[in-house]
């Protein structure tokens, strides 16, 4: 929902970042505020899990041009957990496996030291476990996922629904999604595209990173921004996903002069 | 080309060997030299000493003792404790345990009557010293036992058969279940002189009884100590033995354990040994299946930091059909510390339709880490499921990212992924208050 007046929660100015030395990121500028929802499209290889890594401070990635504010405040120099705390969530792509640690402790301690960083005190284990069975709903997950490991011999489906769970807990100002919805079935596709629906209101704001329109047909954006060759070479509604369903990334990227690399 | 060198030279200059064969002896000599009058059994101690006298010191020329070098222990004198050292029972506190029904306290070796708690033990179980109860109703059975387990040449467990001033006895009686947890708590306490403890323990469970066994080796201090322990288990005919070895020894001490167990038929053992004290620690731990059907289970846990070195050799025998064996033993190591491990499956002929799991697990938290891992599968038996691995990883960057993500900050999430990798082990341990303190201790650790 595009409000002018909107405070905004996302400032990048021509940010320009590498990893091992090689420049991914050649110039990224992008504005999101409250209540908007961004889809961000583009070939692999173009860097948009690049930019979601380093928004989320990857420490292989380093951030050497440009500036990222983050409600008015520039973040470049904070540590990964100090901008979740702060509210800035990323839904990984390929959500990693922690053996041993049941999902429930995961998720309790990750609540807890959200409220620790609001100077407020852990919540005990008997009040997280009424929270979470509520959260469950979201993504229709079923209470047992939450006694297995992280992630751990979890589906791929499962693994991204866990990653909403995450954001439903985490209640984030700006919720990253990387390819959340690559390879899942379109049941699968349906329940996390709900959840996140549900999870968006007027006062925070969703960036998706996706390879495919078919999840715009399930969140509808309010704007489409077009990756390739590490910059953001246009910018539209929802038309503009469609045009790329229809035409391909070629035409879009000959009018912006951006060779297709092949 | 002549190199001339005169005898005199040869003579008054003692060669390594001759220097730990002499080693050898004044640790036999001064462990012998206060033996009480009680415990004489001196066939036995006779038939240990010689098989001590056979034997060197060893050293990393030894294919046992590659890579855990025991020469740093040569230039101390350790001398056996004559009298019992006085200690109030605030010595025992970060190890009691409110689950057990008995506690035996053994230090430095000697039964301590002030510190065991063993009053309020059901019918059928009996737990003690061995120099009280030698000469009671079960003495002949104890005798009949004592120091008879398989491995008995081997050179640190004859010098403990040979010099042991008492033993901590867990005798259950037929077909008897004890539910809670019995506790043996070998306390090391140093003296003016450095102490050399030649502890020692025997847990016995009759055909068709149950019983669970907590062994605590724990010292606070960080004086030099050598504490030589021989454990010999029974778990007879259809008994079932759940074990924690539990082995937290001051910073100065240097532990060679051994732990024996011998099963009858159809029996089930289960050992949860964790190492995390001592500089320097060896763990000799063997298991015989002297019956068909019977089932064996070695959870082993090592973490351990600074220059800390654990070395854990394992051997399951397998010496009957239809034999179970799982083994997993995991190592966190931090620092300059260095984990060894050798495991050894013997599946001879007769061993046939048995199947075995061995996996050996190394966490390495920092770049100075040393581990030496071996598998030794012996297997002649055809008919046999055995399968062996080890792995050896650091904690992933791209896991600790994972967590910083959700607001955990890198020791914290360092501190989970430890966690996690300890937990499959710790969780093994039924006695809820050592779970708890166990997981404390080895998060802790982490950096």
């Amino acid at each position: 929902m595009i409000n002018e007046n909107s405070e905004v929660i996302l400032s990048v100015r021509d940010l320009h970042a590498t990893v091992d030395g090689t420049e991914i990121l050649k110039g990224v500028n992008l504005e999101v505020k409250a209540g908007e929802i961004h889809a961000i499209m583009g070939l692999n290889g173009s860097g948009k899990s690049t930019f979601s890594k380093v928004l989320a401070g990857h420490p292989d990635y380093e951030m050497t041009h440009g500036e990222i504010q983050f409600k008015g405040t520039d973040i470049s120099e904070l540590e990964p957990h100090d901008r979740a705390t702060a509210g800035i969530f990323l839904a990984f792509q390929y959500p990693l496996e922690i053996p041993g640690v049941s999902n429930r402790d995961f998720l309790r301690v990750a609540f807890n030291a959200h409220r620790k960083s609001q100077g407020e005190d852990e919540m005990d284990v008997f009040d997280f476990d009424d929270l979470i069975e509520e959260k469950l709903d979201v993504v229709k997950m079923d209470a047992a996922f939450l006694d297995r490991s992280v992630n751990e011999g979890f589906s791929g489906g499962e693994k991204k629904r866990n990653e909403i769970l995450q954001m439903a807990l985490l209640e984030p100002t700006l919720s990253i999604l990387d390819e959340t919805d690559s390879g899942l079935d379109i049941d699968a596709l349906k329940t996390v595209a709900g959840g996140v629906n549900q999870l968006a209101n007027p006062d925070n704001a969703v960036v998706m990173i996706t390879h495919y329109q078919r999840l715009l047909n399930y969140i509808v954006p309010d704007y489409v921004h077009v990756m390739a060759d590490g910059r953001i070479i246009t910018t539209g509604g929802k038309e503009l996903a469609e045009r790329l369903e229809s035409e391909g990334y070629e035409d879009i990227m000959a009018e912006h002069k951006v060779e297709v690399a092949v | 080309m002549a190199i001339q060198v005169s005898n005199s030279e040869t003579s008054t200059q003692p060669t390594k060997r001759e220097q730990r064969e002499a080693y050898l002896k004044s640790l036999l000599s001064t462990a012998q030299a206060h033996v009480p009058d009680a415990l004489a059994f001196s066939d036995l101690r006779a038939k240990a000493e010689a098989i001590v006298n056979e034997h060197t010191f060893p050293s990393n020329r030894d294919e046992d003792w590659r890579f855990t070098d025991l020469s740093p222990m040569i230039s101390v004198p350790f001398q056996a404790a004559e009298s019992p050292s006085e200690i109030d029972m605030g010595a025992l506190g970060p190890v009691q345990m409110p689950e057990a029904i008995a506690r035996i306290v053994l230090v430095n070796g000697q039964y301590n009557e002030t510190l065991s708690d063993i009053d309020q033990l059901p019918p059928g179980v009996v737990v003690g010293n061995l120099a009280n109860l030698k000469d009671g109703a079960l003495g002949d059975q104890l005798t009949a036992r004592l120091a008879m387990s398989n491995g008995g040449h081997e050179v640190f467990t004859a010098l403990n058969t040979a010099g042991f001033q008492d033993a901590a006895v867990v005798y259950v009686l037929r077909n008897q279940v004890v539910e809670q947890p019995i506790q043996v708590v070998y306390l090391s306490v140093a003296r003016a002189e450095p102490i050399i403890a030649n502890p020692r323990c025997m847990v016995i469970a009759e055909s068709g009884s149950a019983v669970t066994v907590v062994e605590d080796f724990f010292g606070a201090h960080d004086r030099d100590h050598f504490n030589n322990s021989v454990t010999e288990v029974w778990a007879d005919d259809n008994a079932q033995v759940t074990h924690v070895r539990l082995q937290r020894e001051g910073a100065g001490t240097f532990h060679i354990g051994k732990t024996a167990i011998t099963q009858g038929r159809d029996s089930r053992y289960t050992l949860v040994p964790v190492t995390l004290g001592a500089c320097l620690s060896r763990h000799n731990l063997e298991v015989y299946q002297n019956g068909p059907q019977t089932d064996t289970n070695l959870y082993g846990l090592t973490a351990i930091a600074q220059s800390q070195l654990a070395d854990t050799h394992s051997l399951i025998a397998m010496n009957h059909p239809h034999g179970t064996a799982d083994q997993l033993h995991k190592a966190i190591i931090d620092d300059s510390a260095h984990a060894v491990f050798n495991g050894r499956v013997w599946v001879p002929r007769n061993a046939q339709l048995t199947n075995a799991r061995q996996l050996n697990r190394n966490l390495l938290l920092s770049g100075k880490a040393r581990v030496d891992t071996k598998p030794e599968l012996d297997i002649v038996a055809d008919n046999v499921k055995c399968a062996h691995g080890a792995t050896v990883s650091q904690l992933d960057a791209n896991e600790v990212f994972y967590l910083q993500s959700r607001g955990i900050d890198a020791e914290a999430a360092q501190r989970l992924l430890i966690y996690g990798f300890a937990m499959d082990i710790i969780d093994r341990i039924p006695v809820p208050s050592l779970r708890g303190s166990l997981t404390n201790t080895v998060t802790g650790r982490s950096r």
